[in-house]
């Protein structure tokens, strides 16, 4: 150990808890039991900040800040629950539910999709902006994996468990705003990338049904992530 | 290169130079090359070869001179005449002139408030100099303020003096310049970068294009001497590919200097070294928020990142860095040279110096203008712009862009400063100012700008991404008289939104052009959706 | 106290909604004891009445009629329910949208079809360009998510509803469920 490690206490909806410095909000959130949404941010993954949910309004700032990769201070007061929050996160839901066509009805991950469950733990019951209705196509090339744009909420986890954890890269992003589109390699169809190892890492971390194996019924969908920090875990301890 | 010898050197291009009995400065920046100004410059060349005149005749390229409405323009010497709208055809009544009567059905007025109401730092140099020779740029004081700052001022110093100055970042949000220097020249870290934000991309702004086209060593000496204060080697021009020309200046400009060893390693034989690469932008206007910038120049995609940490902390490859705009930078070298205070002087009380203006649409004089800061918007539209064409009447003045608003008739006397902007609901922003009169519709306007955010969105963050789309989808409903109370309602919602929730300055502001609007010109909105009219007559209704 | 007035609508939705009411079985029993179906698939009347106090509607907006039918229930209705996924999110029916009407009507009606292929033009209802959810249309007062709402939800809805209360939906169904 070069440093000592400082800790920190600050206030969480009026709780006092406390932190190690270099944590963020929502990793001190929920090690106290306080419930803060998120889809774009996964354990074991680089924080991003792109979903919105975890904002959350701190005392004398100004801004909201996403609580996944805002780090906790002395004496910092954070409300998570605000009747405004509350509004906001349920209007990111429903841009994200107006954006594609996210029909759960027919979706292979009914029932264990977390864009769809965080509709109802928010109390989200309609979109009260216009469907889009895009045209989106869905590449099933991938000898084991479908990717169906039409599902796909732009978390890029697939993009950053490939990049930073399985080390091929294979997903990225191409296109601009709401033409933004995850694509394997420089947009071949995934059945034909030479970087895809097949680990599957990606269709285990996407929280809808836009990247789902192929050949299984939809209650046995579920999405196994328990090694995302494991793997982490070691990594940092070799280190 | 010693500071003295700097001096000498500027002396003897002043000296050395034959004078010529006349010389013809024909601007060559975009605005005048694009109306042909390169080959009115060609036929003026042949007209003195075959009148044999090349020994008492020069033609001189030179950047931009402010009134673009009118090029290509030129400017007569020492016969102070200036000509507008000159085509090849005037080149022989123009030489044939030189020294006697002006041709008068060219003659541009220099006494017009265009010119006179002007004040001129940044552009000090544009018009005057021709922009790919260094000898120009030194013969007037260029690189002394360089020198100046490596013989006998500490680091500290020259932050000091831009702090003084009250200098503040001209790429729209106005943080104080001298705390961002100070803040990176305080952060740790074994290397630091310096970069000079050119990704201009406001529709209809042009302000950094012009200074790069017509003065590019003023923003290469102001890159070095923050790097002298920031403790950097290193410095990045993130300029956008679809200025060719800048980029090409910037080139020439780039080796110029350091072959005199004013850039490079020993910048004038002091232990301090400063290379300067440029990267050019792909055409994002992301790219201009500072994170998105140097996620590019990684070679990642033009993404914002949220902050903190700011870039001053955690920059480019996860070292401090200093991102100041090319105005910003075009503002050191004057500051280092006439002292602080003397910046200090001019402008109000905290918005110092002046500030660059592309001034463009329903005005007479459209074109660029550096205006001290405080001067009101009606001197600048009536006085400076000569006021709206066509016996039309004024509306309103959009500023900042995408990010900015429009400005109704009641606020034409505020001062232009920072603060002042902000109150009434629009922003500074790097400087396009768009004259509106009774034939611009309120909502198109606020449409126009909504579909370039959705275009330039990069699509990261939900509020920003599907949030302006949504918006404009909703305001392409109103202009087409489809839309009822419910969708404005609605709409105002995703404004309060988009605004707060947004990661980056892009969507956070994306809504500003349909708040500014809803707030002064609320009626217009309300004829589309209930009466089904466009007041302004330019929407068209589908029934 | 006077009953309540219920009705019943069903647009471009596949019935499983109306049969999820059907199972509420017994307790319809509970349900017609506060209330009058005066209008529904499920009973033989042709004319949607006048003042009807709560209208559960199933279905997306996809066609002319239903357009025409869904803006007078509208009108007629105090509180009209988006009754499951179709109507409040165009679900399945919408799924035809990115499509378009014609790429639609040529594969039901010509390509998949052997014997004499044509598009009908008569008796059946144009479609409109897109299937809309209820809502985009006219107002919405309650939404009941789910593909179908379950017997459960339905009828704790009703409950609250006949007892003059807004149900708070999101703790009881979800899109999908």
């Amino acid at each position: 150990m070069n440093q000592p490690v400082r800790v920190k206490t600050l206030k969480i909806d009026g709780r006092d808890v406390s932190g190690r410095e270099d944590e963020t909000i929502l990793e001190v959130a929920r090690q106290n039991g306080i419930f803060i949404p998120t889809l774009c941010n996964l354990e074991g993954l680089t924080p991003i900040g792109a979903c919105r949910l975890c904002l959350v309004e701190i005392k004398g700032v100004s801004r909201l800040l996403p609580a996944c990769v805002t780090r906790v201070e002395e004496g910092m007061e954070v409300y998570t629950q605000s009747e405004r929050l509350q509004k906001y996160r349920r209007m990111v839901l429903e841009l994200l539910f107006s954006e594609r066509n996210h029909i759960c009805s027919v979706c292979v991950v009914n029932g264990h999709c977390e864009l769809q469950s965080m509709a109802q733990i928010l109390g989200m019951t309609h979109v009260s902006v216009p469907y889009r209705f895009p045209r989106l196509p869905v590449d099933a090339s991938h000898e084991r994996f479908v990717v169906d744009h039409n599902r796909c909420i732009l978390c890029t986890r697939c993009v950053r468990v490939c990049d930073e954890i399985e080390g091929a890269h294979t997903w990225d992003v191409m296109g601009r705003g709401i033409d933004s589109r995850v694509i394997t390699d420089l947009n071949q169809p995934w059945g034909e990338s030479e970087t895809c190892t097949s680990c599957g890492k990606c269709v285990n971390v996407c929280p809808t049904g836009a990247l789902f194996e192929k050949g299984k019924p939809v209650s046995e969908r579920l999405k196994k992530r328990q090694f995302l920090p494991y793997l982490t875990m070691m990594r940092e301890e070799r280190r | 290169m010693t500071p003295e010898e700097l001096r000498k050197l500027a002396e003897s291009q002043e000296e050395a130079r034959p004078e010529p009995r006349h010389r013809i400065k024909i601007c060559v920046a975009a605005g005048c090359l694009s109306a042909g100004s390169d080959r009115v410059r060609e036929a003026l060349q042949n007209e003195i070869t075959q009148r044999r005149l090349e020994g008492e005749c020069e033609v001189k390229g030179v950047g931009c001179l402010g009134l673009c409405t009118a090029g290509p323009l030129m400017l007569v010497e020492p016969d102070g005449v200036m000509y507008q709208n000159v085509t090849e055809t005037d080149a022989a009544d123009i030489v044939q002139s030189l020294g006697k009567k002006p041709v008068e059905r060219l003659v541009c007025p220099a006494d017009m408030s265009f010119f006179t109401k002007q004040y001129k730092i940044v552009l000090e140099n544009s018009g005057v100099i021709d922009p790919e020779k260094i000898e120009d740029y030194i013969a007037r004081d260029g690189y002394t303020a360089l020198a100046r700052v490596l013989e006998d001022m500490s680091p500290q110093d020259v932050i000091d003096e831009i702090t003084r100055s009250g200098l503040r970042g001209r790429g729209g949000a106005g943080y104080p310049t001298g705390l961002k220097w100070s803040t990176v020249a305080k952060a740790g870290g074994s290397r630091k970068f310096v970069i000079c934000n050119a990704d201009e991309g406001d529709p209809g702004a042009f302000m950094d294009r012009s200074v790069l086209e017509s003065d590019p060593h003023r923003v290469l000496e102001g890159m070095a001497i923050a790097a002298y204060a920031v403790g950097a080697s290193q410095g990045y021009l993130y300029v956008r590919a679809e200025y060719p020309l800048a980029v090409k200046r910037l080139r020439t400009a780039i080796r110029q200097a350091e072959r005199l060893g004013l850039l490079g390693n020993n910048i004038c034989g002091t232990t301090f070294s400063f290379h300067v690469d440029i990267r050019l932008g792909a055409g994002a206007f992301v790219c201009g928020e500072e994170t998105a910038l140097i996620a590019s120049i990684e070679g990642k995609r033009g993404q914002p990142r949220p902050r903190p940490p700011y870039p001053a902390e955690y920059g480019l490859w996860g070292y401090p860095t200093l991102i100041n705009n090319v105005e910003t930078f075009a503002n050191v070298a004057p500051i280092i040279r006439n002292g602080g205070d003397w910046f200090a002087s001019i402008g109000t009380e905290k918005s110092k110096g002046t500030k660059v203006f592309a001034l463009a649409g329903r005005v007479k004089n459209t074109g660029l203008i550096e205006v001290p800061m405080g001067i009101t918007l009606r001197e600048i539209i009536f006085d400076i712009g000569g006021g709206i064409p066509d016996g039309h009447q004024f509306k309103a003045v959009q500023t900042g862009g995408p990010s900015g608003g429009c400005i109704p008739e009641q606020y034409l006397d505020m001062p232009v400063d920072y603060e002042s902007l902000a109150k009434v609901g629009s922003i500074m922003g790097s400087g396009g100012m768009i004259v509106m009169d009774e034939t611009s519709c309120m909502v198109d306007v606020a449409k126009f700008f909504m579909d370039f955010c959705v275009s330039e969105s990069c699509g990261k963050c939900v509020p920003c991404r599907v949030g302006t789309a949504q918006m404009y989808h909703l305001l392409d409903k109103i202009t087409s008289g489809q839309a009822t109370m419910d969708d404005l309602a609605l709409l105002e919602e995703l404004c309060d939104m988009v605004k707060y929730t947004s990661l980056c300055g892009l969507g956070q502001t994306a809504p500003n052009p349909v708040l500014s609007t809803l707030q002064y010109f609320r009626d217009e909105y309300i004829a589309h959706i209930v009466d089904k009219q466009c007041p302004a007559g330019v929407c068209q209704m589908r029934h | 106290m006077s009953k309540k007035r219920i009705a019943t609508v069903w647009l471009d939705g596949c019935s499983g909604c109306h049969m999820s009411f059907l199972d509420m079985d017994e307790r319809l029993v509970e349900v017609f004891q506060q209330a009058d179906l005066v209008y529904s698939p499920l009973v033989d009347l042709k004319e949607f009445p006048e003042e009807v106090d709560i209208t559960l509607v199933e279905g997306a907006v996809s066609s002319e009629e239903d357009l025409h039918k869904i803006r007078m229930v509208r009108e007629r209705t105090k509180i009209l329910v988006a009754f499951g996924d179709c109507a409040v999110t165009g679900n399945v029916p919408s799924m035809r949208n990115p499509f378009g009407t014609n790429a639609v009507l040529q594969r039901a009606y010509l390509e998949n079809v052997t014997l004499h292929p044509q598009v009908p033009r008569e008796v059946i209802p144009a479609l409109i360009e897109k299937a809309r959810p209820v809502h985009e249309v006219v107002k919405v007062d309650v939404f009941i998510p789910g593909c179908p709402p379950s017997a459960e939800t339905i009828f704790l809805a009703l409950s609250d509803l006949l007892a003059d209360r807004m149900p708070d939906m999101a703790k009881l169904t979800r899109f999908g469920a």
